[in-house]
C-alpha cells in the first residue's frame, strides 16, 4: 500500500468557461470536475461511474493530460505532471494511453488500420519500417483481429472490431495505464462481453492498469477492483468494487444501483427501488451544499448548506455524505 | 439585450470607419495616386496643379483630409465631386437609390417566390425527371453571367424581336421614376427583373432543395410521419420551416450585398441609373468623393442587412435565443 | 389485435438483396407488453417499422401479412395508413433529443397530433396537451407546453414524446429503445411511468431494447429475434427461467451480474453476426451455435406453443 500510485490526483479541478460577457447570457463557469482526489495503484483497475454531465470523461481527459487542469495536483509515478507543457508530456505519452467510446468516430477512417496502430511507432520509436510491421502484426494478433486486416480501412470494420483496433493502437507502446473512456457503451451486448474479456486478457498478460469510465454499473462492477461514483464534478464514494456493490454508502450510489434493471425476475419484484426525482443538473449552477441534496431522498437541512467533503479512508472507503447509510 | 444591440452599433460604426479609411488611403495614400493629377488632366502645369491641389484641399496632411472629407460627407452634406464641379454628392447618391431599390426588391420577389418552389417542387419529387430537370435548369441559371444574359434580353427584346407582339411593350432602356409613371417604371423593370432574378433562382433552388432534403431525413420528421401528418404537412411545416432559416439568412446577405451597389452589372447593361451605375462611372473617373459615398453607403447597407438578419435568425431559430 | 404472419422485408442494394426481416410471425393481444428483444441487425426496428407503414426507402420490398383488428396493413394506400397511425397505433423512437422539431413548442407539437385525427378546436387541443404533460408527470405542465424541445432535458423530452404519442388514446404503442438514450436514473423514471400509463390507457405496448434487465422490468411476453428471425419466443417466465434456444441463453449469460460472484471471464458469444445479403441457408445462428450439430444445416421452424424456440434442440411438444 505504500507503493507509488502510478496516477495521483489531488484536488484537481476542471473549469470550463462558456460565453463571454457580451454574449446573450453571459459569462457561465461550468465545474466540470470539482476538486476530485484520487489514486491509481499499479495492477489495481478503477472504474469511474457516473451519469450525464458528471465529470467522468472530463476527468479521464484531465489525467491524460489531453486537457489542461485549472488547479490541483497529477502525478504519474510521482511525477508532477500538472503544469507540464504538450513537448514536455510527449516522452510520458508512451506511458499513458486512452480508449475512446465511440468506435465509429475516434478512428480516422481516411488511413488504413496498418497506418493508424503504428502510428504511435513511428512517433515515439525509432524500430524501422520492417519492425514496426511486424509489431502491428503482433498487435493485432493480440487484439484478436486477422493479420490481414492491417490494409483495410476503419468502415469495412464492424463497431466491435474498430473498438480492438483502438486497443491496439492504444497498447502500441506498452503503457503502463490506459484510460478508457466508455469502450464498450456504443457496442452490443455480446460484444461487448467479447471487447471485456480481451481487456481483462491483456490486463494480465501485458501488466496494465486501467482507469475504465462507464455509466453501465454492471460492466464497471466486472472491469474494476476500485470503484469511484461521481456526481456533479466530484466523487461521492469511493471504495473496493464488491463493498461498494454490497452496501452502498452514498445515497447515491444506492439509488443507482438499484435504478439498474436486471435481467433476473426473481429479483426484480422483490427489489426496493429507489426512484430518483427530478433530472440530472447541469454542472453550470450546481446546488448549494451537497450537491445531490435537491434529489436526495434523505436529504436534511444540513445537507443545503454544508457541502460535505470525502471521509478519511476506512477499509479502502470514502464517502462524501452527512448521513451516509 | 441592449448591450447587445449597442455593441452592434458599434461593430457597424467600426466597420464603415475602416472601410472609409482603407479607400481614402487607396486613393490618397498609393504611391503614384496624384488626385490633383487625376483633376487636372494631362499635361497641366505645375502652376495649374498647385492651383488645384489648394482649391480641393489636397495639400493638407492626409488626416486632415479624410476628417473634412467625412465631416462633409456626413455633416454637412456638401461634399462635391472631383470631377463635375460644383455637383453635390450626397444628394445624388441618394437620388439614385430609389432605382436600385426597385430592381433588387423587385428582383427579390421574383426570386424568392420561384426558388421556394422549385427547391420545394424538386425535394418533393426527389429523384424524377422534374427533379432533374429543375436542377440542370436551376444549374443554367447559375452558370449564364447576369452581363451576358442581359445583354442578350437586350438584344432579344429591343431590337431582334423588339416588333413581335412579345416583346413591343419593352420600352427603351432607362428607369421611369415610380410616382411619375407607375407603368413606365413597371415595363422598364420587367426584363431587368428577370435577368437579375434567374440567377439567384438557380442558386436559391438548389440551396432549398438540399437543404429540404436533409431536413426529411432527420429524426423529428419520422416522429411527425409516425404522428400520421400527411406529406405535405411534413413538408411544409416541418422541413420547410427548418429550411427556412437557412433561406431567410442567406437572402438577406444577398439582398444587402446588391442594394449597396452589387446590382451594378444588371444596372450597366439595362441603363439603369442606380447606386451600382453611379459607382462604375465614378471608378471610370476616379471621382474619389462619389466613391467615398457610394463605398460608405454600400458599407452601411451590408453591415445593417447582416444585422437584420441575426435578428431574423433570432426569430426563426428559438435555439439562439437562450444561448 | 395485431397479427403478423411471415412477415419479410428486404432491400435492394448495391451488393445485392439484403433480407433485414426473414418470415417473422407473431401476435400482440390487447393490453399487454411485448418485448422485443436482439442486438443491431436483429431486424427488430424494421419489423416494427413495417408494421407502422414507416418504411419509406423506394428500395424495400415488404410481403406477408399484417393484421391490425382484423385489417391488412400490408398493401394499405397510404392516406388509410396515415389515418391509423398516430391515432390507433403510435411510434416512439430512440432519441429524444432530436425526436420533436426545434422549432415549435411542444404544445403545438402534441395539438398538431391531436388535430390531425380529431376534429377539435386549437384551445382545446392545448387544454388536451397541457392535460397529458400532467400524467407524465412533467413538472408544471402549464408552463412546460410553451417550452421548445431543446429547453427541455433528455428526461422530459422522453415524457414529451410519450405524452405525444397517446394524445389519441392508442390502442397500440410501439416503444424502439426509449430509454437507451437516457442516464440510468431518468430511465428508471420513464419505465416507471410507462408502466403506469400502459395500465391506465390499457394499450398495448410492443417494447423494442437490447437490454434484457429492462425486459424483465417490463414486459408480459418476449420474442428474441436474431438475423432477422424470430428464435425464442414466450412469457418473460418461460424466457428467464427456461430459455430454450442458445442464443438466449448465451445472451443471458454475457450480461456481466450486478450482484453475486464475479466471473473470471464473460461467457461471449463468439464471431459476429452473419451479413444479411446472400444468406446461406441453415439456422442463423448456426455458426456461432456451441450446441450445433448437422441438422442445423437447415433453418428450424418455431416450435412450441406458448413458448416457442427454433432450434431442432427443443423437442417438439
Amino acid at each position: 500500500m505504500s507503493e507509488t500510485p502510478l496516477l495521483e490526483a489531488v484536488e484537481v479541478s476542471k473549469r470550463f468557461t462558456v460565453g463571454s460577457r457580451f454574449s446573450v447570457r453571459g459569462r457561465h463557469i461550468v465545474h466540470a470536475v470539482d476538486a476530485v482526489s484520487l489514486a491509481v495503484r499499479p495492477g489495481e483497475p478503477v472504474g469511474l461511474v457516473g451519469e450525464a454531465g458528471c465529470g467522468t470523461s472530463t476527468l479521464g481527459r484531465c489525467m491524460v493530460r489531453l486537457y489542461d487542469i485549472t488547479s490541483g495536483t497529477l502525478r504519474f509515478n510521482g511525477v508532477d505532471i500538472s503544469g507540464k507543457s504538450m513537448r514536455e508530456m510527449r516522452p510520458l505519452r508512451k506511458e499513458v494511453q486512452m480508449v475512446f467510446q465511440d468506435p465509429y468516430a475516434s478512428l480516422n477512417p481516411r488511413r488504413r488500420v496498418r497506418d493508424i496502430i503504428a502510428e504511435p511507432l513511428r512517433v515515439h520509436s525509432k524500430l524501422p519500417g520492417e519492425a514496426i510491421k511486424t509489431r502491428v502484426a503482433e498487435l493485432l494478433d493480440l487484439v484478436g483481429l486477422h493479420r490481414d486486416h492491417a490494409m483495410r480501412f476503419p468502415h469495412e470494420f464492424s463497431g466491435g472490431q474498430r473498438q480492438r483496433i483502438g486497443i491496439a493502437r492504444a497498447i502500441a507502446l506498452a503503457p503502463k495505464l490506459i484510460v478508457l473512456d466508455e469502450p464498450v457503451s456504443a457496442l452490443d451486448v455480446s460484444v461487448q462481453a467479447q471487447i471485456v474479456n480481451l481487456l481483462a486478457d491483456l490486463q494480465e498478460r501485458l501488466k496494465l492498469t486501467y482507469v475504465f469510465i462507464a455509466h453501465d454499473l454492471s460492466v464497471v462492477r466486472q472491469v474494476s477492483t476500485r470503484i469511484a461514483v461521481m456526481y456533479l464534478g466530484s466523487i461521492v464514494e469511493l471504495g473496493r468494487a464488491e463493498d461498494i456493490f454490497a452496501r452502498p454508502a452514498h445515497p447515491y450510489t444506492q439509488a443507482l444501483i438499484s435504478a439498474v434493471p436486471v435481467p433476473d425476475i426473481t429479483k426484480s419484484g422483490s427489489r426496493s427501488r429507489i426512484v430518483l426525482s427530478g433530472d440530472v443538473p447541469t454542472p453550470v449552477n450546481p446546488p448549494s451544499g451537497c450537491r445531490f441534496h435537491p434529489r436526495c431522498p434523505m436529504a436534511q437541512d444540513r445537507c443545503r448548506t454544508e457541502r460535505p467533503v470525502l471521509s478519511p479512508p476506512d477499509g479502502g472507503r470514502r464517502v462524501a455524505c452527512h448521513f451516509p447509510l | 439585450m441592449l448591450l447587445a444591440v449597442l455593441r452592434r452599433f458599434g461593430q457597424m460604426l467600426f466597420v464603415m470607419f475602416g472601410i472609409s479609411v482603407l479607400v481614402f488611403l487607396i486613393f490618397f495614400a498609393t504611391p503614384g495616386a496624384d488626385p490633383a493629377a487625376r483633376i487636372a488632366g494631362r499635361n497641366a502645369s505645375p502652376e495649374v496643379l498647385a492651383a488645384v491641389r489648394k482649391s480641393f484641399g489636397l495639400d493638407e496632411p492626409f488626416y486632415v483630409q479624410y476628417l473634412s472629407m467625412m465631416k462633409k460627407l456626413f455633416v454637412t452634406g456638401d461634399l462635391t465631386s472631383f470631377v463635375n464641379r460644383g455637383w453635390k454628392v450626397v444628394p445624388a447618391v441618394l437620388d439614385t437609390v430609389p432605382v436600385t431599390l426597385s430592381l433588387v426588391i423587385g428582383a427579390a420577389v421574383l426570386w424568392v417566390v420561384f426558388g421556394l418552389i422549385i427547391g420545394l417542387a424538386a425535394a418533393a419529387t426527389r429523384g424524377s425527371w422534374l427533379d432533374k430537370l429543375l436542377m440542370i435548369l436551376g444549374l443554367i441559371g447559375i452558370s449564364m453571367p447576369v452581363y451576358w444574359l442581359g445583354e442578350v434580353m437586350n438584344l432579344i427584346t429591343q431590337s431582334r424581336y423588339h416588333d413581335s407582339w412579345l416583346f413591343s411593350w419593352v420600352p427603351p432602356l432607362g428607369y421611369k421614376n415610380l410616382t411619375d409613371d407607375p407603368k413606365g417604371w413597371f415595363l422598364t423593370l420587367v426584363i431587368p427583373w428577370i435577368t437579375l432574378a434567374i440567377l439567384y433562382i438557380g442558386l436559391y433552388g438548389r440551396v432549398l432543395r438540399a437543404s429540404l432534403i436533409e431536413a426529411m431525413q432527420e429524426d423529428y420528421i419520422r416522429t411527425a410521419r409516425a404522428k400520421g401528418l400527411s406529406e405535405s404537412r411534413i413538408l411544409l411545416r416541418h422541413a420547410l420551416r427548418m429550411s427556412l432559416i437557412s433561406f431567410v439568412t442567406l437572402f438577406g446577405l444577398d439582398f444587402g450585398a446588391l442594394v449597396g451597389g452589387s446590382a451594378l452589372l444588371t444596372e450597366v447593361v439595362f441603363g439603369l441609373q442606380g447606386v451600382g451605375k453611379l459607382t462604375y462611372d465614378a471608378l471610370q473617373n476616379l471621382d474619389l468623393p462619389v466613391i467615398m459615398t457610394t463605398v460608405v453607403y454600400a458599407s452601411f447597407f451590408v453591415v445593417t442587412t447582416n444585422a437584420l438578419v441575426d435578428v431574423v435568425y433570432i426569430l426563426l431559430d428559438p435555439r439562439v435565443r437562450t444561448a | 389485435m395485431l397479427e403478423v404472419r411471415d412477415l419479410r422485408v428486404s432491400f435492394h442494394t448495391e451488393q445485392g438483396l439484403m433480407q433485414a426481416v426473414d418470415g417473422v410471425s407473431f401476435d400482440v393481444k390487447e393490453g399487454e407488453i411485448l418485448g422485443v428483444v436482439g442486438e443491431s441487425g436483429s431486424g427488430k426496428t424494421v419489423s416494427l417499422l413495417a408494421v407502422m407503414g414507416l418504411i419509406s426507402d423506394p428500395n424495400a420490398v415488404i410481403t406477408g401479412s399484417i393484421r391490425y383488428r382484423g385489417r391488412e396493413l400490408v398493401g394499405l394506400p397510404p392516406r388509410d395508413m396515415r389515418k391509423l397511425r398516430g391515432r390507433e397505433i403510435a411510434m416512439i423512437f430512440q432519441d429524444p433529443m432530436t425526436a420533436l422539431t426545434p422549432v415549435y413548442t411542444i404544445g403545438w407539437q402534441i395539438a398538431e397530433q391531436i388535430m390531425a385525427h380529431e376534429k377539435i378546436g386549437k384551445a382545446a387541443a392545448r387544454t388536451r396537451a397541457i392535460d397529458l404533460l400532467a400524467e407524465v408527470n412533467m413538472s408544471d405542465p402549464a408552463e412546460a407546453v410553451d417550452r421548445y424541445p431543446h429547453q427541455l432535458s433528455g428526461g422530459m423530452r422522453q415524457r414529451a414524446v410519450i405524452a405525444m404519442a397517446l394524445s389519441c388514446n392508442p390502442a397500440l404503442l410501439v416503444a424502439d429503445e426509449p430509454t437507451t438514450a437516457l442516464d440510468v436514473t431518468v430511465q428508471a423514471q420513464i419505465l416507471d411511468l410507462m408502466r403506469k400509463l400502459q395500465r391506465n390507457h390499457k394499450s398495448a405496448v410492443v417494447f423494442i431494447t437490447h437490454d434484457m434487465g429492462v425486459i424483465a422490468e417490463i414486459a408480459d411476453r418476449v420474442m428474441v429475434m436474431y438475423a432477422g428471425r424470430i428464435v425464442e419466443s414466450g412469457s418473460k417466465r418461460d424466457l428467464f427461467l427456461d430459455p430454450r434456444h442458445p442464443y438466449t441463453r448465451a445472451l443471458l449469460d454475457s450480461i456481466p451480474p450486478l450482484a453475486g460472484k464475479r466471473p473470471r471471464r464473460l461467457r461471449s458469444i463468439p464471431g459476429s453476426p452473419p451479413s444479411l445479403l446472400d444468406r446461406p441457408a441453415g439456422c442463423s445462428f448456426g455458426p456461432r451455435c456451441p450446441k450445433r450439430f448437422d441438422r442445423c444445416a437447415a433453418q428450424p421452424a418455431l416450435t412450441g406453443a406458448s413458448h416457442a424456440a427454433a432450434c431442432f434442440l427443443v423437442a417438439p411438444p
